[in-house]
């Protein structure tokens, strides 16, 4: 790349290295359950997110059907574990039966209403979602319903196993942290997302990510100019369904439970709209920066609201604006706030900041 | 004074600079042509005058009043009106519902309704059509009819001639000798004989810039300078 | 073939698409009786649906605004309206009609009133600036229905809300052996009063007109003159008046609302507006009696497939035509 840096542009990256030093040391820097959990839900945010900024960002495309991807792979894999016990043979059934269905999915709905205006594709999307979250419900007998499904991971994760041994057959510890299968889920969810997210990276800076930006600028020309739009937008819808489905494989088999509330609720895509608008649309470094925030903020923002409004109590309505359970309705502002005076997000605001070095 | 004038109106769509410096004054009274190429700015002209487009420097002066920055409907309700390229007709509406449309009040003032009949009798004849469902010159006419449905002071036509059959410009330009007499047009044409035989003062405009204005017969007498700047043959 | 589809397009085309559902239904369903109960439950909702999905189409039309926040103007319908026949509980309960209908009419006109100024809030803060600006619309009418949700849940708590009827809409008339539940005969009746109502200031009157042309081509409507934004304003705060009408109406009907309905109903009415066509109002209530119809037969059929057959429904239909069935004019 002959162009050069902001110093923005600098401040993000190290940003982003600085995340993922951080998440890939956690275990060992953040030696408590609900940290780990926080680190390993990061892991898989920010895989799903950046899968979602492929397509909105980099195409322009509103879906709302990104969790239901998540679902599908997360589904496949649950109940792949269910029916055939924990086994390696189980997950990758499971993530592939995920993914096949995440790929014939998106090809119809890719088909059918991606040559139609981005409003019809966004309220199509919307109405396949439901669809999906009624059908997972319903089908009790296969997906537990409204309960979700709980099940074993393979036998490798299960936090009896002795990663390393000692002379005396007692399991190492490495500064304090024990190695046992805890940490080897941990990595298995870390590198799953390292190697999504680098497939992701690799993919926007080769020439189909310049393609697709030329799409989104202006998309009469780009057809003009002979390239196949509608095409295009069914491969990037595809290919961001597919990775949203494999994330949620691999969070199946780290959370050992699949629900309607972990793999296919709305809250989630809104969860991860939030996410691609507070990090920015459009760069993949921003998908990083907004997921870590949103993560935090939902596991730690949640315990500072709920002693706002006891301290409030006797004022009306306010303590209940700020009942730890309504921090969606300030998260809501925050984010029309952004996409009106932010467009570009926390990180395309930064990265436009700082002279050319 | 004249009705219209432009200085040095500079108008952007998106980041690409479409009108450079146009500068043009149109006098009351009769057919001004507006020429040149495709996309040297004819359109973008019309539009910006319209406030359809919102010019970035300049000023567009109208009876002496400056209208650039107005909002379009203030600006149409100053009294000019516009005929654009694709006539802008409502082809759900009938063609009375396209013409009282144009109406101040909702009601037909009897001489003008008449004189449109007159101008353009296919109107009166398909007048509870659906204007979808009328020919090419039909819509032309209806959307001629719609700019002297009321008395404006200045009509802006764009390419009115542009896919007509020889007998539909011929009524054409009929109706628009007529409609001069009260009513000063302004007019964006590509077919330069038609243009001739309408104008009376002229322009040229190439790469968003206004590179010739004079009379329409000095003009037309002189072929090198048309060949220069319109590439005719002649 | 060509013919036969004159014939049809000669009897009213695609309009005649509800009345051959009711009589493949009626093959299906096998006993009349049920039948009917059927087809005015789907009616009733129809219309219903109908008022939900009518302004989000004409905003849609005349300025290209999809608003996503379309459904919380439903909820906020039907919870305020559900507040007033609360507290005009000892209105409801008296002997006398004339009280009780005018509960409901205070809880209709406290529904509209709410519509009438969310919609003036809505429009001049969240979607003025973003207007033709497809992808922030999405995302910030997005976020103002996330805010929305999130103030009904703090008002109005996450547990169900029972709403009481007035007296002399509950219970059914029988004829013969066909039984109507009266509320939606009531709902069928004042849905369609309300669109004649607007199909007569569409088609009858000069605003209507400005309308019409404005859905097709708002450029040219400006160059005659009109402000087309102040009549934007006016549709948007009329097609969320509608929506709260309806969202009250809904809550009597269901009379167990919770703050899931928006969402729910949100569903059903962009459904309606993709296989009625964006932008008309024949095809919005076209839509909206096809699904009404077919939730209420295959939720009798097939109950399972109650919520999958909208959708299947929609995809069918698109495949057929991309633009819905009764697109406007553009």
């Amino acid at each position: 790349m002959a162009k050069q840096d902001t110093t923005g542009a600098r401040a993000v990256k190290i940003a982003v290295f600085l995340i993922a030093a951080l998440l890939l040391f956690a275990p060992f820097l953040f030696q408590d359950v609900r940290a780990l959990e926080v680190a390993a839900r990061i892991c898989i945010f920010i895989v799903l997110v950046a899968s979602y900024d492929l397509l909105i960002g980099y195409t322009g495309i509103v879906s709302f059907a990104h969790t239901m991807f998540f679902g599908f792979g997360s589904y496949g894999a649950a109940i792949a574990l269910k029916q055939m016990g924990p086994g390696w043979d189980a997950v990758a059934l499971g993530a592939l039966a995920g993914a096949a269905v995440s790929l014939v999915v998106a090809v119809a709905i890719g088909l059918v209403s991606l040559r139609v205006k981005a409003i019809f594709f966004a309220m199509i999307t919307l109405a396949a979602a439901s669809v999906a979250l009624v059908l997972a419900s319903q089908l009790s007998h296969l997906t537990g319903g409204e309960d979700g499904i709980t099940y074993r991971a393979p036998d490798l994760f299960k936090p009896a196993t002795k990663l390393l041994t000692d002379a005396d057959g007692k399991v190492v510890e490495w500064f304090g942290v024990k190695l046992n299968g805890k940490i080897a889920a941990y990595y298995f969810v870390f590198t799953s997302a390292l190697i999504l997210f680098a497939v992701m990276f690799r993919l926007t800076v080769s020439p189909l990510g310049t393609v697709l930006v030329a799409i989104r600028e202006n998309e009469a020309r780009a057809e003009a100019i002979g390239y196949r739009v509608v095409a295009y937008r069914t491969f990037v819808f595809c290919a961001s369904a597919l990775v949203a489905s494999l994330a949620g494989s691999v969070y199946a088999v780290w959370l050992k439970y699949t629900g309607p509330d972990t793999a296919l609720s709305f809250a989630i895509m809104i969860d991860i709209l939030l996410m691609v608008v507070i990090g920015g649309m459009g760069t993949m470094w921003g998908a990083v920066v907004g997921a870590v925030l949103m993560v935090m903020a939902q596991y730690y923002l949640r315990d500072l609201m709920g002693a706002a409004s006891e301290a409030l109590a006797g004022v009306p309505l306010l303590p209940d604006l700020l009942n730890p359970d309504r921090w969606l309705f300030w998260l809501g502002i925050i984010f029309i706030l952004l996409v009106y005076f932010f467009p570009k997000g926390i990180v395309g605001t930064i990265m436009q900041k700082g002279a050319r070095t | 004074m004249s009705l219209l004038s432009l200085e040095d109106v500079r108008t952007d769509i998106g980041q690409y600079a479409v009108l450079h410096c146009i500068s043009l004054e149109v006098p009351e009274g009769g057919v001004f042509v507006l020429l040149g190429r495709n996309g040297a700015g004819k359109t973008t002209t019309l539009r910006s005058i319209m406030g359809l487009w919102r010019p970035k420097a300049g000023a567009i002066r109208f009876q002496g009043e400056v209208i650039s920055g107005l909002h379009t409907a203030e600006i149409a309700r100053k009294g000019i009106a516009y005929v654009p390229e694709n006539m802008g007709i409502f082809g759900g509406l009938t063609v009375e519902e396209n013409l009282v449309l144009a109406t101040e009040k909702g009601k037909f003032d009897p001489d003008r309704l008449a004189r449109i009949y007159g101008l353009f009798p296919a109107l009166e004849q398909f007048w509870t059509k659906q204007a979808w469902s009328l020919s090419g010159g039909q819509k032309q006419m209806l959307a001629v009819a719609r700019a002297i449905v009321e008395p404006r002071a200045l009509i802006l036509i764009d390419e009115p001639t542009k896919g007509l059959a020889p007998s539909i410009v011929a009524a054409m330009a009929e109706a628009f000798r007529d409609i001069a007499r009260t009513t000063t047009i302004l007019l964006v044409e590509q077919n330069f004989h038609f243009a001739k035989s309408l104008g009376r003062d002229m322009a040229v405009i190439e790469d968003g810039r206004v590179v010739h204005s004079g009379t329409m017969a000095g003009f037309a007498a002189d072929a090198e300078l048309q060949n220069r700047l319109l590439g005719l043959a002649t | 073939m060509d013919r036969l589809a004159e014939q049809i397009g000669r009897f009213g085309g695609v309009n005649l698409l509800p009345v051959a559902l009711a009589l493949v239904a009626f093959v299906l369903i096998g006993a009349p009786s049920s039948w009917v109960t059927l087809t005015v439950a789907g009616l009733a909702m129809g219309l219903m649906v109908f008022l939900m999905a009518s302004g989000l189409s004409l905003v849609f039309g005349l300025m290209d605004v999809l608003n996503f926040g379309h459904s919380a103007f439903i909820s906020f319908g039907a919870f305020v309206a559900a507040s007033v026949l609360i507290a005009l509980n000892h209105w409801l309960v008296a002997d006398s009609v004339i009280l009780n209908a005018l509960a409901l009419a205070f809880a209709f006109i406290a529904a509209i009133g709410f519509g009438l100024v969310a919609g003036w809030l809505f429009e001049t803060i969240i979607v003025r600036p973003v207007y033709r600006d497809h992808l922030r619309q999405i995302l910030i009418t997005m976020g103002a229905l996330i805010v929305s949700e999130q103030v009904i849940l703090a008002i109005w708590g996450g547990t169900p809300v029972t709403v009481p009827r007035p007296h002399f809409l509950e219970g059914s008339w029988i004829i013969g052996d066909v039984s109507i539940e009266v509320y939606r005969g009531f709902a069928f009746v004042l849905g369609a009063l309300i669109f004649v109502g607007l199909h007569f200031l569409l088609n009858r009157t000069r605003i209507g007109l400005l309308i019409r042309a404005g859905v097709e081509n708002r450029e040219m409507v400006e160059s005659l003159g009109f402000n087309i934004d102040r009549l934007f304003i006016g549709v948007f705060m009329l097609g969320s008046a509608l929506a709260a009408l309806g969202g009250a109406m809904w809550a009597g009907y269901e009379t167990l609302i919770t703050p899931a309905l928006g969402g729910e109903m949100m569903i059903i009415v962009f459904i309606v507006v993709i296989i009625g066509g964006l932008g008309s109002i024949r095809g919005t209530l076209l839509g909206a009696i096809i699904v009404g119809l077919t939730a209420n037969y295959v939720g009798y059929l097939a109950p399972k497939l109650a919520l999958a057959s909208n959708m299947i429904l929609m995809m069918a239909i698109l495949m057929w035509r991309p633009k819905g069935l009764a697109p406007a004019v553009k």
